[in-house]
């Protein structure tokens, strides 16, 4: 297979803050090829956001830094630029649409100059062409009356069509690479399913690898073909939507889908996973998923677990599947 | 212990709460000067029963109207017009005696856990607070009770001397829920109680809930935009689409067999937690519509892939189908 | 039983920083808090500090300077005024006016300011624009020249110098009272008060309260410092606090002609409203950092 388009290894981010040094990611790896999605599920404090942040590397300074590993785009390592070259790289080679469409776009400038902005800017276009390109992004991601809607403001849309906004900004240059942040959290059910659609075509129109994060895994297994469970900061399994769903390796994974409610599975109860989200300032020794873990062992305390592979291409952080 | 009742029971077989067509209108004012008012129709002419000890699940996208009729049932708002009976008494007629007691017999809980706790009160407090407003129990009996409720919710007696700051967003929930449970109540109204909380802790409140309501008898209106979670806790659903009910019957009825055309895209858009699952690929075109200017006929026809020509003209009415109420021309 | 295996995985305190314990505290001000203090007690305690009788004049011994010029003594550390009254007893006596007059006045005025805001927040609607209305018809009223009026037309007085200030600085309150109230409003533990059955003195007197109570301790420490110098100027100006009265503004005044020959009559009461209100700043920027309610969870 050729170069995949993005390839993190072993990437640290560590965020200082008044209770400490807190590891937000924490040796996390993985990669994404052409016209591939890589679902990153987790939930708040897994460093889900924050792996995505170092890889464009707009981490929060000066609190957090990026420590140590490498950010790989067709084979090159983002880690190593100056601020100028990554400047040039974010829009053009790497895309990132937010959960907020609200604050997304400036609110003072209307439709079409925020969508100009990057089309000028990677294309030098100019004039009437400008506007011609801008337009035919609106219509790209679907906007009815693509050339009346450049005049408008983004409080005159909805939250649906703001984010389509965002997304065709986001497409403009075409970029290798998109990182949807929980795009369509806040977006209605039937709005939210035209989205998802939505960015199925781009992604096939374009070939961009996509990074895809999300705590729904309803969304996991319509949109991706890889997902990557994080908690407390690191990957504790990685591997095929399918195999994920079917056979869940990590028990985290497996005590993930098991809570989730199901239609048509009304009246079980769900299993609840015990304890809290862990606190990253004050991480035990050992396993971060321990102290909630139904299967836990006592090496699970004391040992944190590498990476074991579980079958082709799906492995996982866990003491249990350690070959005998 | 809670405090004796004094009203006569209701006749058996009475729902405990019947909502017939209720309506509230908001007025928008518009023009230059504010001269010119339009309405918008959040709630119109809405009907539903609740029977004791079940939860009927509330959905719909944003401007259905569910949050403004769950502002109805706890009299943070008043109706335009139509009726509330709670156990057979109209809610809105009741004299001061009736409506404390109202006020005491249905409580909520809300969204935010993280702003629906007074930050500088303690938990004990702010769990006594309805006891203080409407009970005459002294300061010892207060605290029996506070544990009591904490222990319900499964919180530790010394949450009570703590503030909300030191709480996790779930723990945080189960303080306001204990505080929704302290008067006893026959209906709690739940608006989005798992929706700020991170995955792996809404099972756990949601099992809690559940747990109540088996224990205690209470009745839920369970408001949510996570189907799959209002499906797993209700046994009734009502499906909202700007003001109007659209669709209503047994939970797994509607859930596994939608009838509505956008019942159907609306379960369909749930995605389900499932890989091989069949995938209803039915995409409903175009955004909600305003509230201040709904379609004619059948507000959903413009965005319906069955619309016939007499859908925009004929409103359709809530009627019997098969198992359930169906708001479609279709049936 | 599933409350109970939802018991058993409780860890109290909980998962979050809390953010009064374990924060680190920023020192306390020592100097602010210190020169305040001291101000007070010797306001308090002046007919035991002072070293003199501050209206006794001795003619005799005009305009000495302080004791470290060659023609100073200890009798009169800080010199004496062209009435030969000790400066230091002076000064001592007037911080009692000062202090007295910037406390009271913003007790005053903060007290009926929040009552406004709170009133005017919790209500809305018409009642709202109606106060809102009062309050910035207020805020455009220009202090000195009420306090002028009421110099000229009723005498100057302690009592008129609190009126005019507090009658025009509580509307400084009402406004940001009220804007605090109104986002506190949207906050669904209101909207549970309602539910549980809460009426408005409750919810006003038991969830606003608290919860604007940092934000008017803030506001008031500010204040204070920026009544004093208002007292001082309209001392100053002749329509404050009469003579012979020591008030710090009124002896500054009274050192205005001499400032190149006799300095320290102007200097040393100037010197004090300096210390005075600098160290009330102090408190109350160090008052905002710690009690900033953005730095609360809500």
């Amino acid at each position: 297979m050729a170069v995949p388009v993005i390839e993190v290894k072993d990437l640290h981010t560590h965020l200082v803050t008044r209770w400490g040094t807190v590891k937000a990611v924490d040796g996390v790896s993985f990669s994404v090829g052409e016209s591939e999605t890589l679902g990153l599920v987790g939930e708040s404090g897994s460093g889900k956001s924050m792996t995505c942040l170092s890889i464009v590397r707009l981490v929060p300074r000066p609190a957090a830094r990026i420590v140590s590993g490498e950010v790989l785009l067709d084979g090159e390592d983002l880690l190593a630029r100056s601020e100028r070259e990554m400047q040039r790289i974010r829009g053009r080679k790497v895309a990132m649409i937010l959960q907020d469409p609200m604050s997304s776009l400036n609110p003072v400038f209307s439709v079409g100059m925020q969508v100009r902005e990057p089309v000028a800017a990677y294309h030098g276009l100019r004039g009437r062409a400008l506007g011609r390109r801008a337009a035919e992004l609106l219509a790209a991601v679907k906007i009815p009356s693509p050339a009346a809607r450049l005049r408008a403001f983004p409080h005159q849309l909805s939250g649906g069509m703001r984010q389509r906004v965002v997304g065709a900004m986001a497409i403009a240059a075409p970029p290798r690479l998109l990182i949807a942040d929980e795009p369509t959290t806040s977006l209605d059910l039937t709005i939210q399913a035209q989205y998802l659609a939505l960015l199925k075509e781009l992604q096939e129109r374009h070939r961009l690898a996509m990074i895809f994060v999300t705590h729904n895994l309803g969304i996991v297994a319509r949109m991706c073909d890889r997902v990557a469970v994080m908690y407390a900061g690191r990957i504790v399994e990685m591997g095929p939507v399918r195999e994920l769903f079917t056979a869940p390796a990590h028990p985290y994974t497996r005590a993930l889908m098991e809570s989730v409610p199901r239609l048509g599975a009304r009246r079980e109860l769900l299993t609840a996973i015990d304890g809290q989200p862990p606190d990253l300032a004050k991480l035990p020794p050992g396993c971060a998923f321990a102290p909630r873990c139904a299967n836990v062992m006592e090496r699970c305390r004391v040992e944190a677990p590498p990476e074991i592979a579980v079958s082709a291409g799906h492995a996982t952080r866990c003491w249990l599947h350690v070959p005998a | 212990m809670s405090p004796p009742e004094r009203r006569a029971s209701p006749a058996a077989g009475t729902p405990l709460l019947e909502v017939s067509d209720l309506t509230k209108h908001f007025p928008v004012r518009r023009g230059a000067l504010g001269w010119s008012t339009t309405l918008v129709r959040a709630v119109d002419s809405i009907s539903f029963r609740l029977e004791p000890g079940t939860t009927l699940g509330l959905v719909g996208e944003s401007g259905c109207g569910k949050t403004t009729t769950s502002k109805l049932i706890l009299g943070l708002e008043r109706p335009t017009s139509g009726a509330i009976r709670f156990e057979g008494d109209d809610v809105v007629s009741l004299d001061a005696a009736g409506r404390r007691h109202y006020r005491r017999a249905v409580q909520a809980v809300f969204q935010d856990p993280y702003a629906s706790l007074d930050p500088r009160m303690r938990v004990g407090a702010i769990v006594a607070e309805p006891l203080v407003i409407n009970t005459e129990l002294d300061g010892g009996a207060r605290r029996r009770r506070v544990a009591e409720l904490l222990d319900l919710v499964g919180l530790p007696a010394r949450a009570a001397e703590l503030f909300p700051h030191e709480f996790s967003g779930g723990q945080r929930q189960r303080i306001a829920i204990a505080r929704a449970l302290a008067l006893s109540p026959k209906l709690v109204v739940l608006d989005e109680p798992v929706s700020a909380l991170d995955v792996s802790i809404r099972a756990q409140i949601l099992n809690l809930l559940r747990d109540l309501q088996k224990r205690l008898g209470v009745s839920y209106l369970f408001i949510a935009h996570d189907l799959a979670a209002v499906a797993h806790m209700s046994h009734t659903i009502a499906v909202m689409y700007l003001g109007k009910i659209v669709e209503c019957g047994d939970a797994d009825a509607v859930a596994l067999a939608p009838q509505h055309p956008y019942t159907r895209a609306l379960f369909a858009a749930a995605l389900p937690v499932d890989v091989d699952g069949k995938r209803d690929e039915t995409l409903v075109a175009g955004e909600v519509p305003s509230p201040l200017a709904p379609p004619s006929g059948c507000r959903f026809h413009p965005r319906c892939p069955h619309a016939m020509p007499h859908c925009a003209t004929e409103e359709p009415t809530l009627r019997t189908a098969a198992d359930r109420l169906v708001a479609c021309h279709l049936y | 039983m599933a409350a109970e295996s939802a018991n058993a995985t409780l860890a109290l305190p909980g998962v979050e920083p809390t953010v009064g314990a374990r924060r680190a505290r920023r020192r306390w001000p020592v100097i602010s808090t210190s020169i305040i203090a001291a101000f007070v007690l010797v306001a308090l305690l002046a007919p035991l500090v002072s070293p003199a009788d501050p209206y006794e004049q001795t003619l005799r011994l005009r305009f000495r300077p302080p004791v470290w010029d060659e023609r100073g003594s200890w009798q009169h550390p800080l010199g004496t005024d062209r009435l030969g009254r000790d400066l230091l007893a002076r000064i001592v006596w007037g911080s009692r006016v000062s202090l007295a007059a910037g406390v009271i006045t913003v007790l005053l005025a903060s007290a009926f300011g929040a009552a406004v805001g709170l009133v005017a927040g919790y209500y809305g609607g018409r009642v709202d624009a109606f106060l809102m209305r009062v309050t910035d018809a207020t805020l455009s009223f220009p202090v000195i020249l009420l306090a002028l009026i009421l110099a000229v037309t009723v005498g100057p007085s302690f009592t008129n110098v609190v009126i005019a200030i507090a009658v025009i600085l509580w509307a400084r309150y009402a406004r940001v009272i009220r804007g605090q109230v109104l986002t506190l409003m949207e906050l669904d533990f209101i909207a549970q008060a309602r539910v549980a059955g809460a009426g408005a003195g409750r919810i006003i007197m038991r969830h606003l309260v608290p919860n604007t109570m940092n934000t008017l301790v803030v506001l008031v420490t500010l204040q204070v410092g920026y009544v004093i110098i208002l007292e001082a100027s309209l001392s100053f100006l002749g329509a404050g606090i009469p003579p012979p009265t020591p008030a710090w503004g009124s002896m500054i005044a009274e050192g205005r002609d001499f400032v190149t020959s006799a300095w320290w009559v102007s200097f040393f009461p100037g010197l004090a409203i300096l210390l005075v209100v600098l160290a009330f700043n102090l408190l109350g920027d160090w008052l905002r950092d710690t009690l900033d309610p953005k730095l609360r969870q809500l």
